[in-house]
């Protein structure tokens, strides 16, 4: 059975209402844009979203933010998005706000088999909450728990038919973990290319991540702040 | 006369070492990248996943692959290197981070930071922030004395909500040098042309002043 899926709409199907989703991209760059808009397209309902960050209002997940698709966001920073900010104040919107490194580790941790484990981000601060505190080398960790998602959809560069993957520049960033904490790993790429043709040694996701694989078009790849000298 | 934020950069250049591996936060801090010495070997790690960001790139080249923590788009150097975010803040809590420099709304005479929330007003997240202060080996805060009411920054006890506790080491202001000591606030340098009465002024925290305090050299 082929991991190669015609399309986004087709990639993103069995996503139904209520499900937890993880997005790749950090700010707008390495974001899955195909499957965000079919699953805008499609107006799956009462999303957890899983993602560094929300977008901005007209693109990103913040075009599933404004049609109101999400009830809860699981993220680490939300301040490009005025509707976001708005819907966390005004109570219409659950909220988890996750330290981005303990959120990067979740991921990981979740994918790779980890249940548990202890950082010292959060030690004192509201994110301690009452999670369990443990004194390693003299100070003190908070324990957090592995993340998984019945989906995760990664973006990459380059991909094949086996699901492996490149990534280029900064537009990695969470796709890598959350390739392997999706129950079901959704993954579109600039290029889809023959097996055979991916250098093994260049490979950041092997493809045994992977279960759903297309070519994706038309990128925007917008930027958030073109700066220059 | 109390330095501009490049003035508060330039001084906490000084604190580089050839060889350092140094992560600068959003605002004042990224404009140490500005005043790195001559033939200084400095890189600098982006959270998102870069470790060599270099200049912003020249017109027409921006590339939207190719950001730092704040979302501008950047360049990279010679020998630099591009991996995950987990990989990244492995980096930063496993201590492989030389100098963290970042900004503050409040730090406390016991080395506790508030910089990532306003209840009720600012509360888009805290990013990586509290993943730098936990664990970076030598953390630098700079900001302005006072807030722009003229309220103290450096306080007995922060009233906003913690980004990390006990952390802080050293802030770099636009009045002064100080190191946070267990006795509290230790005032270092002045800057040039302020007095020791003007900063114990802006000061609410305990203020520790031992003999003559000398201006900064910049």
């Amino acid at each position: 059975m082929s991991k190669v899926v015609k399309n986004a709409q087709e990639a993103v199907k069995e996503i139904k209402n209520g499900s937890t989703v993880m997005f790749g991209g950090f700010g707008l760059c390495g974001i899955p844009e195909n499957c965000i808009n079919a699953l805008v397209d499609n107006n799956i309902q009462d999303i957890t979203c899983i993602s560094n960050n929300a977008g901005i209002d007209e693109f990103g997940l913040g075009l599933l933010l404004r049609k109101h698709q999400l009830k809860k966001m699981i993220a680490s920073y939300v301040g490009e998005n005025k509707e976001f900010e708005r819907q966390l104040l005004s109570g219409e919107l659950e909220v988890e706000l996750i330290p981005q490194g303990t959120l990067a580790e979740r991921i990981r941790a979740g994918g790779f088999g980890i249940p548990a484990f202890f950082v010292p981000a959060g030690f004192g601060t509201e994110i301690q909450g009452d999670k369990e505190i443990r004194e390693f080398n003299g100070k003190p960790h908070v324990m957090e728990l592995g993340m998984t998602a019945d989906f995760a959809i990664v973006k990459a560069w380059k991909g094949d038919a086996n699901g492996n993957l490149i990534y280029r520049h900064t537009a990695n960033n969470f796709n890598n973990m959350m390739a392997s904490a999706g129950k079901i790993t959704i993954a579109e790429v600039e290029e889809l290319v023959p097996v055979g043709e991916l250098e093994p040694n260049q490979i950041h996701t092997p493809g045994i991540f992977i279960q759903k694989i297309f070519q994706g078009t038309n990128y925007e790849k917008r930027i958030e702040f073109v700066t220059e000298q | 006369m109390a330095l501009d934020k490049n003035g508060i950069a330039k001084r906490i250049a000084q604190e580089l070492k050839d060889g350092y591996y140094v992560n600068l936060g959003i605002g004042i801090p990224t404009l140490v990248a500005n005043y790195i010495p001559e033939g200084m070997n400095v890189t600098l790690q982006s959270e998102n996943g870069l470790l060599g960001i270099g200049p912003f790139p020249a017109k027409g080249k921006a590339d939207a692959d190719l950001i730092n923590a704040g979302k501008q788009t950047v360049t990279f150097i010679d020998g630099a290197a591009f991996f995950d975010s987990a990989t990244s803040f492995g980096m930063i809590r496993g201590g492989h981070v030389d100098l963290t420099v970042l900004g503050a709304f409040e730090v406390a005479e016991n080395g506790d930071i508030s910089s990532w929330k306003i209840p009720g007003k600012l509360v888009k997240g805290m990013g990586g922030a509290m993943d730098l202060v936990a664990a970076a080996k030598n953390i630098i805060v700079a900001t302005t004395h006072t807030d722009r009411k003229g309220n103290s920054k450096l306080i007995p006890e922060c009233t906003l909500p913690l980004t990390g506790v006990q952390c802080v080491k050293k802030i770099v202001t636009d009045l002064a040098v100080v190191e946070v000591t267990d006795a509290g606030f230790k005032l270092l340098e002045r800057a040039p042309g302020v007095s020791v009465e003007e900063i114990k002024a802006a000061t609410t925290g305990k203020l520790i002043i031992e003999g003559d305090i000398p201006e900064m050299n910049i």
